[in-house]
């Protein structure tokens, strides 16, 4: 049972307002329901509720505003339905339209920052190692937990809010440091060097990852001086999005496993995983739901969020080339606004790039609806998400396969070695 | 035959079919919020509907909006009538808690293991406020 200060109780009650005693009252019921005995002080949030995804979720913002809620900690944004910083266009009905913006600005109005991004780690939202936060975003809370070694659980729409403010949240899960202890090895040693230092390989692993352990914290050996940051956030992403998964550990790699045995409380593993070709292959053909045919209507990159180090990537693999269909690639206003500065934008418009800013391609209609249309995407989260949300069928593949196909109009493929 | 389950969320009495997932599921991008059903290409039950079914689930996964989906179900009268969770997930639920701050009518969610709701699937269920269910 959950125990709440005297202050708490105070504040539950209506002593700092009705918006701040619903939001109490919410984080204590979540408290409750997951059996953790307090709530403890969090330094930040990251908010995912601010997505429309109907009338339901303006209104209770809408309500929290009314009732004079404010946030009491940082608290930045997650992607909307609208793209108030320009580029594509939202092909919003006029009442979800006005729905979703009025969400947007009860959020700000909330003192939420306009940050509008699924990738807050890459937009100067970073804190610091053991520090307890409150985070939205499934991959936004896989890279927070393993990548910087802050502490969250997966929060949920509402309860990202209602923790931020309160300023608490429920103490249970991975806020412990003993439910942050990896119970799971999976060792990649196997594989071929390339394969590891390759980015296309790391949307696959994730699956793997997202399957295998599912809530279960596993630490991955074999990957030293193969990953970037990028690497590190498409597989979270990808483990995320195909599992329950909030945090991992790579030995060598994150801030919580200097070594394996470290990573694993100096205890054996209670499950080991040989990874293998079979396995990635597996995986891999588990990313895509069209086999054969050449078919490509448009490209879709950045779930997560483009960071600019992967906009120079896209800009050098076009190279000057124009692109013969869309490629949607999806940021944040952090990365676009010094593009712009840098004339930048306006070159990869020329050659055919629509910028999806604020928002992407599978939480709001961006893509044109087409009959048996296509999707491609080096992104393990579109690949999972992309034919439920978009109606569009999914082929996985490496940014430079998605580029090449992006300007022959057609599937092209790069030989590979998965192994 | 009769079960005893642990309330998660209280709620009214109620009854439906059973509808037994046989895999984890994602609310966000599994299920359309709008009529209630499973989009998700990837999933055994795709194309079923779960509005006023009793929705049991074995495991959830994925997205942290599976919680506004759910409310967004209440709100459009398109929710399952119970939920039996093998195991409380508080991003769900957090759409029955929110339903209730607003006021809104809400389901009642109850604990049942993965490895009693198989047997339920498409049995007609009472369930009574105090988390007895009735399989008819």
């Amino acid at each position: 049972m959950v125990e709440l200060t005297p202050q708490q109780r105070a504040v539950a009650a209506g002593a700092a307002g009705a918006g701040a005693a619903m939001a109490l009252r919410i984080v204590a019921e979540a408290a409750r329901l997951m059996g953790a005995p307090r709530l403890i002080p969090i330094a930040s949030a990251h908010i995912d509720g601010a997505l429309y995804h109907g009338d339901s979720g303006t209104l209770f913002a809408e309500r929290l505003v009314a009732d004079g809620a404010h946030v009491a900690v940082r608290a930045t944004l997650n992607v909307g339905a609208l793209s108030p910083a320009g580029c594509a266009a939202v092909r919003l009905p006029p009442h979800e339209r006005d729905m979703a913006a009025r969400m947007m600005r009860a959020y700000e109005a909330m003192g939420c920052e306009p940050s509008w991004t699924c990738a807050p780690y890459q937009a100067g939202h970073r804190p610091a190692l053991g520090a307890d936060v409150a985070w939205g975003e499934s991959n936004a809370v896989v890279f927070c937990n393993s990548v910087l070694g802050a502490r969250t659980n997966r929060y949920g729409d509402f309860l990202d809010i209602a923790c931020a403010i309160a300023g608490v949240a429920p103490d249970y899960g991975l806020h412990r440091p003993e439910n942050r202890i990896a119970t799971m090895l999976m060792d990649a040693t196997g594989l071929s060097p390339a394969l590891r230092r390759s980015d296309v390989f790391y949307p696959v692993l994730g699956t793997i990852v997202g399957r295998e352990a599912g809530a279960a914290v596993a630490v991955i050996e074999g990957l030293q001086g193969c990953t970037t940051e990028d690497r590190l956030k498409a597989l979270g992403a990808a483990a995320a999005s195909a599992g329950g998964v909030g945090l991992f550990h790579v030995a060598g790699v994150t801030p919580e496993a200097p070594d394996t045995d470290t990573a694993l409380g100096h205890q054996p593993p209670r499950e080991t995983l040989i990874l293998t070709p079979q396995l990635l292959d597996e995986a891999l053909a588990r990313l895509s739901t069209v086999t054969g045919g050449e078919r490509i209507d448009a490209v879709a990159i950045g779930s997560p969020h483009l960071s600019a180090a992967e906009v120079d990537a896209l800009e050098r693999l076009i190279a000057g080339r124009r692109l013969a269909i869309p490629l949607y690639a999806n940021t944040g206003r952090h990365v676009l606004h010094p593009l712009e500065a840098q004339g930048r934008r306006a070159a990869l418009e020329a050659a055919g790039v629509i910028f999806v800013v604020d928002t992407c391609v599978v939480v709001t209609p961006i893509l044109p609806d087409i009959a048996g249309a296509v999707l491609m995407t080096n992104s393990g989260k579109f690949a999972h998400y992309a034919p439920g949300n978009t109606g569009y069928a999914v082929v996985y593949g490496s940014l430079g396969e998605c580029v090449e196909s992006a300007v022959a109009g057609r599937l092209i493929r790069e030989p590979r070695a998965w192994s | 035959m009769e079960l005893s389950a642990d309330i998660l969320l209280p709620g009214p009495g109620t009854a439906g079919r059973c509808l037994a997932l046989t895999a984890p599921i994602s609310f966000w991008g599994g299920v359309d919020p709008r009529s209630g059903a499973i989009i998700d290409a990837r999933h055994p039950q795709r194309g079923q509907c779960i509005a006023g079914t009793v929705l049991a689930l074995p495991g959830t996964i994925g997205s942290s909006s599976a919680s506004a989906v759910l409310l967004e179900l209440v709100h459009a009268g398109r929710a399952p009538a119970a939920l039996l969770m093998n195991e409380p997930d508080a991003i769900l639920l957090l759409g029955l808690v929110v339903a209730r701050e607003m006021g809104w009518p809400t389901p009642p969610a109850l604990r049942l293991p993965a490895s009693q709701q198989k047997a339920l699937d498409g049995r007609w269920l009472l369930l009574s406020q105090d988390g007895r269910i009735t399989v008819r």
